[in-house]
């Protein structure tokens, strides 16, 4: 008899129970990939170390330094000490945490460093039908390759690192159907944030996020990743695409993705993956692309969004008056033109070679607005250079922009990238929340086109202005 | 763990939704490798202003703030970053338990694991509990109900597993590490069955 049909989530997850869930206790969950970082792990590798715990499969785990990080050249390659002497602190302590248990560390000086959910797919390492976790909500951008991906918090992740496995409860399945083609000028980036717009905050709450559909098949690899990234911003736990051509033609060839014969093992074993016809969801959201316009959020979290032509809600409820008195707006008041400070083109949301071309080609020949700051944060290091092959770091540096080491950066603030208190900042990343880039920081989230188009103008500015 | 079977405290309120991890403890305090000492900056932007001076309006820094630990908050608490610093924070300040009509996946998970009680209440009683600001109520973990001041019983979701590890005192790691003979076995065949 035919198995009754499943969607990628129920695959991924079955093919990973060491023991399936029942009415008293949770699955118990097989982990293929670990990664760490300096921020949430310290106090993991200080419970191993108390209970005399080895880490069971260093070989399925990678560790990179990305939060809390510096990004000016100095500190980085220069022998500058960190600024921040509790982040050089959280550097050191990955580092001899690795050393003592025999983790692989792509350190502050690795070529191969950068932000763990851009260098995760870069290296190859995260790959269809893998479960991939790592102590960082975001991580959910790695479903975008078909892993089932989601973050998880301290005390988990000492979990991986001692058992390789987790405790789960089965999470249920929401499918988010979007048809149509997205105009020029509109991103992914808008998607997502169109998407949250609909779902709400906490829609996604409980369930695991499939996004189907022919615009979800014709987006590359960084705009699906940049859509599967923002998942955990509508509650979801991961988001996920199935793989298809777009997505094995991005892995061949990676350094870590399997090669020869073995390649061609995986690659059958990933075509059975992506959700049989009639599986069915537990829910379903229907979007149609053609409708986008470029986005952006005017409150303090990602649902709050509107078309940047358009003006902020004229009325709402009590979180929207503290969310307008936060940012300092008016009821109705128009988006569009509002002064701005800084722009921060970067985070795991919007810090791929592609995100920097498309807000490059925007600035070229173009400067930034007389005393606006613009940084430029690349993904990983690997980004970094190829940005500079093309000559990308030259637009963005003769515009007027600076051009830094790659890592989290201002998108959440801990290295001393921040955002001064009641200023204006046009952001690529992915949280809005109050203060996330900086004490009293005011943020608005964009595409990398609406944040360079923002920069040359000074004000919040429709690209399709500029283009 | 400290094993958790009932409690009976007094209730702060913080009404606002979507109220998320970053608001509970900034990334500045992330810097950290211990898990003590949050509580002094739980809510920080809220609780002190620019200058660090408390701000008397906020609920933590009134006088019947003192002895409370119970949270009672708006809509979809703890949405946002994985931070366990957020749980980590709650319970260095002395709250044991969060009530809700909506609690974040993760955020609800990190809070199970450290001891810090997720109650999902429905609107009514989450409306009752943020007009009545230090009411003093009963959390029964084996039961899994809650007890308002005037005898009303609401019971909450809270799962077998959940509520078996609250009670002893019971950490996870412990039964993982108690599993190693079927993640071996998992191993082997998957070891023997791939690439
Ligand atoms: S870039 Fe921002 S959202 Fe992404 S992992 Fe870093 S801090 Fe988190």
């Amino acid at each position: 008899m035919p198995s009754a049909p499943r969607t990628l989530f129920e695959k991924v997850w079955q093919r990973h129970e060491v023991a399936p869930e029942s009415q008293a206790t949770p699955a118990v969950l097989y982990v293929d990939l670990h990664l760490v970082h300096e921020v949430t792990s310290p106090q993991a590798f200080t419970v191993l170390r108390q209970r005399s715990l080895a880490v069971r499969r260093p070989d399925l785990t990678l560790a990179t330094m990305d939060h809390s990080t510096p990004t000016l050249t100095a500190q980085v390659f220069g022998g500058a000490p960190i600024a921040i002497e509790s982040a050089a602190r959280q550097v050191h302590e990955l580092e001899r945490n690795c050393a003592e248990f025999g983790v692989e560390l792509l350190g502050l000086r690795s070529a191969e460093r950068g932000i763990v959910h851009i260098i995760g797919p870069e290296l190859g390492l995260t790959q269809p039908g893998k479960t991939v976790v790592c102590g960082d909500s975001h991580t959910s951008t790695h479903g975008a390759l078909g892993a089932l991906a989601f973050g998880i918090g301290t005390t988990e992740v000492g979990h991986v690192l001692a058992t390789q496995c987790l405790l789960q409860r089965k999470p249920r399945t929401l499918t988010v159907n979007v048809e149509g083609t997205l105009r020029p000028g509109v991103t992914a980036k808008d998607l997502i944030l169109a998407i949250i717009g609909r779902l709400g905050v906490s829609g996604g709450t409980g369930h695991v996020i499939e996004y189907r559909g022919p615009t979800i098949r014709a987006l590359d690899m960084d705009q699906r990743m940049t859509v599967c990234n923002m998942s955990i911003e509508a509650g979801a736990r991961a988001g996920m695409i199935a793989p298809d051509e777009t997505t094995f033609a991005y892995l061949a060839g990676r350094p870590r993705a399997p090669r020869g014969a073995d390649w061609e093992r995986a690659l059958a074993a990933w075509r059975e993956l992506p959700t049989d016809p009639g599986a069915r969801f537990d829910r379903e959201l229907n979007i149609d692309a053609n409708d986008i316009e470029p986005m952006i959020t005017w409150g303090t979290n990602p649902g709050m969004s509107v078309a940047v032509g358009t003006a902020i809600p004229a009325a709402g409820d009590a979180l929207y008056q503290r969310a307008l008195a936060y940012m300092g707006f008016t009821p109705g008041q128009p988006i569009k033109d509002q002064p701005v400070n800084v722009v921060f083109l970067g985070s795991c949301t919007n810090s791929h070679l592609s995100d920097l071309r498309s807000a490059a080609a925007l600035l070229r020949g173009r400067r930034i607005a007389r005393g606006l700051t613009m940084l430029v944060v690349p993904g990983s290091q690997q980004v970094k250079r190829q940005a500079e092959a093309e000559g990308l770091d030259r637009v963005f540096l003769d515009a007027g922009a600076e051009w830094r080491e790659s890592g989290c950066s201002m998108c959440i603030g801990m290295n001393g990238d921040v955002v001064a208190r009641g200023q204006y900042s046009v952001s690529t990343s992915n949280r809005n929340f109050e203060g996330r880039q900086g004490s009293g920081a005011r943020t608005l989230l964009a595409s990398p086109l609406t944040a360079a188009a923002s920069a040359v103008r000074g004000r919040v500015t429709d690209p399709r202005d500029l283009m | 763990m400290q094993p958790f079977a009932t409690l009976t405290a007094r209730t702060l309120v913080l009404p606002a939704t979507n109220i998320d991890t970053d608001q509970i403890i900034p990334a500045r305090f992330l810097t950290t490798t211990e898990r003590t000492g949050l509580g002094a900056h739980l809510f920080a932007d809220w609780r002190y202003d620019p200058a660090g001076q408390p701000r008397p309006e906020f609920v933590l820094n009134r006088p019947e703030a003192a002895g409370c630990a119970i949270l009672v908050a708006g809509r979809n608490f703890g949405c946002g970053s994985s931070r366990e610093h957020a749980p980590w924070a709650l319970l260095d300040y002395g709250l044991r338990a969060v009530i809700s009509t909506e609690i974040a996946d993760i955020f609800r998970n990190n809070s199970l694991k450290n001891g810090l009680l997720p109650v999902i209440v429905d609107e009514a009683t989450s409306g009752w509990l943020i007009a009545h600001p230090g009411a003093e109520l009963t959390l029964d973990v084996a039961h899994a109900t809650l007890t308002l001041p005037d005898g009303r019983v609401v019971s909450f979701p809270l799962e077998t597993f959940a509520r078996h590890c609250l009670l002893e005192g019971m950490d996870e790691l412990g039964y993982l590490l108690g599993r190693r003979a079927e993640i071996e076995a998992f191993e082997k065949h998957r070891g023997e069955s791939r690439p």
